[in-house]
């Protein structure tokens, strides 16, 4: 009995947890087009989120890329078609390991930082202030934060990919020995603008729902220090689950 | 002072994810930069079986690329797969006889369509059809032939390998001696209509 009543009580907060997401949504969409003027503001969010990002994704990727050129030939030299690893290596990285693990490590990376620092405004009392000022915190502080999560996060994902690639090109074609033209010709016909578009669709989505979790943790976290901390513990986790969990849909609706 | 970092910064960023976008349309498809439409000029073919050929396989002559598939419809009267050829409009000279066949790249690759250029003095224009076509070749047909004609010459006796020849030969799409190449449509009988369900896909 005290079992079924807590089962109860967790699916009804995780169903208004749910629905305070959407709400809050909705109020970040409303409240886009007057914040989109502050450019500056959404400027700096771009650079906090996208350019600090840039060094961990990069290197990120080159590995990423550089795994999936060694296991790719080993696997493909079996049936003696390593030449098909520019194909297996572009398709494997534009529509699901760029998107996915890039959205992984922005959790990580941005999603953490806008959590903490919101939870730390609303700790220290800054986000009242703001509204005792009649400054709509919404629109000042969340709403940037937001667009420049979502902003950054495809452009994150296309360098990830690229530098994958490259990084596929260096262990296959320098390290292992596949021919450099074939590589490129293969992966030139096998890649279709319909696989771009996928990722590119993919990271799109993956950068506004990690942002909206982020800000969403970070806005209504609970003012102490505990709180802020589990704020960013939940952004990280809640995020990876919804960013697969998408991933999957996302990937069946394309097919 | 702090205040160009951030904007050098961003805009670092958001040049390399735009390089980086840009490079993955150019780079990574064999869309290249073409943007919009090139000038081109529509061929139709009709054949009886395409296979698995795709919209955007390659259209070639002697091994070069002159174009691709744009579109892959179904005549209902006909019973036949119209296939619409976007030719780049600087190849304008394929005599109007010429013939279009469907080959697969390497044993298990793609298909494409492959033209063969006829003798007339004529040219192809926009929208005008080719008339002799050959169809995909389907690996399947072909050992069901195999089979056919492994029964027909293994039966000594007319009587007893008469329906057993008679099935196989059902499932053919060209029967070896009909199938002369520029014999435009090739006969074929009304099992062998549809295309196969199962694809030949690696």
């Amino acid at each position: 009995m005290n079992i079924l009543a807590e089962l109860r009580l967790t699916v009804v907060e995780s169903l208004s947890e749910l629905g305070a997401m959407a709400h809050f949504l909705l109020r970040l969409l409303a409240a886009c087009p007057r914040a989109l003027l502050k450019v500056d503001l959404i400027t700096k969010q771009i650079y906090n989120c996208g350019a600090l990002s840039l060094v961990i994704i990069m290197l990120s990727g080159l590995f990423v890329g550089m795994v999936l050129g060694l296991q790719g030939f080993e696997l493909l030299q079996r049936f003696g078609s390593e030449e098909a690893l520019g194909t297996a290596a572009a398709i494997g990285l534009v529509k699901e390991l760029g998107p996915v693990v890039t959205a992984l490590l922005f959790a990580g990376r941005a999603g953490t930082a806008l959590a903490s620092e919101l939870g730390l405004m609303r700790a220290t009392d800054q986000i009242s202030a703001m509204e005792m000022m009649a400054v709509d915190p919404i629109r000042r502080v969340v709403v940037p934060r937001f667009l420049g999560g979502v902003i950054s996060m495809p452009l994150l994902a296309a360098i990830f990919s690229v530098i994958g690639i490259y990084g596929a090109q260096l262990v296959g074609v320098q390290f292992m020995g596949v021919d450099s033209g074939s590589f490129w010709s293969q992966m030139r016909s096998g890649v279709g603008l319909r696989d771009i578009n996928e990722g590119i669709v993919k990271s799109c989505i993956f950068g506004v729902f990690c942002s909206l979790i982020a800000v969403y943790e970070g806005y209504y976290a609970t003012p102490t220090a505990e709180g802020v901390g589990r704020a960013t513990t939940r952004t990280v986790v809640t995020s990876a689950v919804v960013i697969l969990f998408l991933d999957y849909l996302v990937t069946a609706a394309f097919l | 002072m702090r205040k160009s970092t951030l904007d050098l910064g961003t805009g670092t960023f958001v040049l390399l994810g735009f390089a980086a976008l840009f490079f993955l349309t150019t780079q990574t498809t064999s869309r290249g930069l073409s943007f919009g439409s090139s000038p081109h000029y529509d061929l139709i073919a009709k054949f009886d079986n395409i296979g698995d050929l795709k919209v955007g396989a390659p259209v070639s002559m002697s091994g070069v690329e002159m174009g691709r598939v744009a579109k892959i419809g179904f005549d209902p009267k006909e019973f036949k797969a119209v296939v619409t050829l976007r030719m780049e409009a600087r190849f304008n000279q394929i005599p109007s006889d010429s013939d279009a066949s469907i080959y697969t790249q390497g044993l298990l690759g793609g298909k494409f369509v492959g033209l063969t250029a006829g003798g007339a003095d004529t040219y192809l224009k926009d929208k005008d059809h080719i008339d002799f076509t050959q169809s995909a070749f389907v690996l399947e047909n072909l050992i069901g032939q195999l089979v056919a004609n492994f029964a027909k010459s293994s039966a000594t006796s007319d009587a007893a390998a008469a329906p057993k020849a008679d099935a196989a030969a059902k499932s053919d799409v060209a029967p070896k001696a009909d199938a002369a190449p520029k014999s435009g449509t090739v006969p074929k009988g009304p099992a062998a209509v549809p295309v196969p369900k199962t694809e030949t896909n690696p």
